[in-house]
């Protein structure tokens, strides 16, 4: 199972390696943790990140959690003005047989979703921390950001939730 | 510690919704057994579109119920031939388990090795049970935060005239080799007696948990929220309309 999970992971976090952006880098190297986490954002233990730029809020979930999911073919994802509270779902992915809740890290106003996410769920997949973002917030706890955990802390956590199992 | 459910011809539609409420409202470990469903029932999953898998005009002259449940998956048509039975646990009900689909199918796939052993070269395929190339059992699953349900519909015998409403799906395994319905599954019976696959299951679970039987009235003292299950029956406008937007 460790060994088909460090195949699996190895060859997806070169490819996210590959196609990352200037303004969004890898914070740590393959040694360390086989799915990719960025620099620059917060995340949840249920898996899922947070971009705070200015009054707005960009949520996603990670590439350790894609990577587990595998190919995701359907996403439900709430309207925007509706309202999203800290740890509680507010959509769903479907993988071939599955569907996972996507919990929000932090409460507010969902100001925009990401549309191409009903043609192209696999966006997810191939570009969970860009083209596969989610939802957009208004967050109405700004404080509520410093509860999530940080790259390095997010990294250690996988490693740790991985070894467990 | 898990408890146990067992029922004989349950309407699928109560069983789904029976489900998706200890899903999200229990704190407990749940097994659940469905001999049969008394009206032959299509069931799609979350995002079946009924236009792409059903034969539209049939299934309305024929008036049969067509279910979306919460599950991810495909669409099965199940009637009192099919065997239902539903895992829900907490992550922490299997140890060394993480709450992801693969690993919760492989393990469901371990347990029902165990009722199937030395029986017609049964195994996972995919994310199919199969006796050789020829599937006898679906699954679905649903993952919350802190929980999981994996359900399983096993067609112990069916009728071959209910086949003819699905169409072959968009989406099928590799190892279906686009073959059609009746190539592709097998009756359970042909292999096993209803009673003792019932009973081997239910010995399976044992070995990994301490089973308690329940009984449905009891369950529903259990909860304090109210229940809005998403899992419903579409109606003949909608199914109509699928067809009508698809065009």
């Amino acid at each position: 199972m460790a060994l088909r999970m460090w195949a699996s992971s190895t060859a997806n976090a070169l490819k996210i390696s590959c196609a990352s952006k200037a303004h969004l880098s890898p914070a740590f190297s393959l040694s360390r943790c086989f799915s990719t986490v960025l620099d620059g954002l917060k995340y949840a233990d249920s898996h899922e990140w947070v971009k705070h730029e200015g009054s707005v809020a960009t949520i996603g979930i990670t590439d350790h959690a894609q990577d587990h999911l595998g190919e995701v073919v359907f996403v439900e994802l709430p309207e925007a003005g509706g309202s999203v509270s800290k740890g509680k779902g507010f959509g769903a992915v479907e993988s071939v047989k599955a569907t996972s809740d996507v919990n929000s890290p932090i409460s507010g106003e969902v100001v925009e979703v990401n549309s191409k996410l009903t043609e192209t769920p696999g966006l997810i997949n191939s570009s969970p921390y860009e083209d596969g973002w989610m939802i957009k917030v208004k967050p109405s706890s700004p404080s509520e950001l410093e509860s999530l955990m940080g790259p390095k802390e997010y990294t250690k956590f996988c490693e740790e939730e991985d070894a467990a199992h | 510690m898990m408890n146990i459910m067992r029922f004989k011809g349950l309407p699928i539609l109560q069983q789904l919704h029976i489900e998706e409420q200890l899903l999200r409202t229990s704190s407990d470990n749940w097994c659940i057994i469905n001999d049969g469903t008394c009206d032959p029932t299509i069931v799609m999953g979350v995002s079946g579109k009924p236009a792409e898998l059903l034969e539209i005009e049939s299934v309305l002259r024929d008036q049969v119920p067509v279910i979306r449940r919460f599950t991810g998956g495909g669409t099965v048509i199940v009637d009192c031939g099919t065997i239902f039975v539903t895992f829900i646990c907490n992550k922490e009900a299997v140890s060394d388990l993480q709450p992801y689909p693969r690993p919760i199918m492989s393990w469901s796939g371990l347990l029902y090795s165990k009722v199937f052993q030395g029986i017609g070269d049964f195994h996972l395929r995919e994310n199919d049970y199969v006796f050789g190339n020829h599937k006898f059992g679906g699954n679905a699953q649903s993952i919350t935060k802190s929980r999981w349900i994996h359900h399983t519909s096993f067609l112990w015998d069916f009728d071959v005239r209910n086949m003819s409403y699905l169409k072959l799906p968009k989406r099928a395994p590799a190892y279906r080799f686009a073959r059609g319905h009746l190539d592709f599954i097998c009756r359970m019976k042909d292999y096993m007696p209803r009673s003792t696959f019932i009973d081997k299951t239910v010995e399976a679970a044992s070995t990994q948990f301490s089973l308690r039987s329940f009984e449905l009235e009891e369950i529903e003292t259990l909860s304090e929220t109210e229940s809005n299950p998403s899992t419903r029956l579409l109606s003949a406008e909608e199914l109509e309309a699928d067809v009508i937007a698809g065009r």
